[in-house]
């Protein structure tokens, strides 16, 4: 680099550093992820006379992060974010609730129902006392499914809240006006909770959870 | 000795169905002495009303979960050799360790059939 040109970059540093200091006067040291395209410009401006290809390379990518931010910005407004959290969220958690109404009366309906044929198979005899008995369980064991879904929708619904929560932490920081870049999920938050309260975790996906021998296997390895 | 079906037994689940399911199933197996509770604080407290031959617990329940009853009635010196059975959807290695260590008799993951109900009924208190 020869001295003008290292001076002409120099004295673009303190430019810079001069906006800086100014806009952090002006706007604070926090400042929503929306208003960051027009601090970018503003910099931007900072920046005239020779630049050096280093300046430029600077240059070029400042320009390129801020109109990638108002595109973001644009495409994650036409798809109206806080509907999300005020509307479709709680309309879906309430969808799920009545699933599990549903459910729990249902199981009740075939219960009573299954109770019924139990009574009345208790007064039969031989092959035929046997054969409903038989099947009396069968259904009272189908029945542990109202339980397991219950838990199920219960985790659906803490899942929905939690992204109700992750969705108005991003309105917050695009100041209401939104962003995000669609094709990436935020990154999975990581489970905190300690002690007992890590134990609760309701039933676990097929593939995951322990088998009934697996845990007759676990619990052999302590005698 | 053989198993005495008027044995005592309470059951505990937050899921009025499970309740159901569970006294249907020990009826078949001919237990007709069953009480229920529907959470960990509710039991304890029939626990200290009458004495049970068997307690057969849900996990994820509120205000007290299965877990902490198990811990309760394994330190109370009038409750501390109640059998206890664990049935629950929570099937992970370190909850299964973590009911072992607070002192549970067998464990029994959900979805269950009355063959595994039967079969650790008998573990527990001896062939019928």
């Amino acid at each position: 680099m020869t001295t003008q040109s290292s001076s002409q970059g120099k004295a673009t540093e303190v430019a810079l550093e001069k906006r800086l200091a100014s806009l952090s006067k002006e706007r604070g040291d926090k400042v929503e992820l929306g208003e960051v395209g027009h601090i970018v410009s503003s910099l931007l401006d900072t920046l005239h006379g020779d630049l050096t290809p280093q300046d430029l390379r600077v240059y070029s990518e400042l320009e390129a992060l801020a109109r990638y931010i108002y595109r973001a910005k644009q495409e994650i407004s036409e798809i109206h974010p806080e509907d999300i959290s005020q509307e479709h969220i709680p309309k879906a958690s309430v969808e799920l609730d009545a699933i599990g109404n549903h459910l729990e009366n249902a199981t009740g309906n075939i219960l009573d129902a299954t109770e019924i044929i139990e009574t009345v198979g208790e007064e039969l005899t031989g092959d035929h006392a046997d054969r409903i008995n038989d099947a009396v369980t069968q259904i009272y064991e189908a029945c542990n499914f109202q339980d397991l879904s219950g838990q199920r929708i219960t985790k659906i619904i803490q899942t929905l809240h939690n992204i109700e929560g992750r969705i108005d932490q991003l309105l917050q920081a695009f100041g209401h006006t939104v962003n995000a870049d669609p094709g990436k999920p935020p990154p999975a938050r990581e489970d905190t909770r300690t002690g007992d309260e890590k134990l609760l975790n309701g039933p676990a996906t097929p593939g995951n959870a322990n088998s009934q021998d697996d845990i007759d296997a676990l619990l052999a390895s302590f005698d | 000795m053989a198993v005495d079906k008027n044995l005592p037994i309470l059951i505990i689940d937050d899921y009025k169905t499970m309740l159901r399911i569970i006294r249907n199933l020990l009826k078949q197996l001919s237990f007709n002495n069953i009480d229920e509770a529907t959470d960990g604080s509710m039991a304890l407290a029939k626990m200290k009303d009458k004495k049970y031959g068997l307690v057969i617990s849900d996990w994820n329940m509120q205000p007290m979960t299965g877990l902490e009853l198990l811990r309760e009635v394994r330190a109370d010196g009038d409750l501390k050799d109640t059998p206890f059975i664990m049935v629950t959807a929570e099937s992970k290695t370190e909850n299964v360790i973590a009911a072992k260590e607070a002192g549970v008799n067998n464990y029994i993951v959900k979805p269950f059939n009355a063959e595994t109900l039967k079969a650790k009924i008998q573990s527990v208190l001896g062939p019928f």
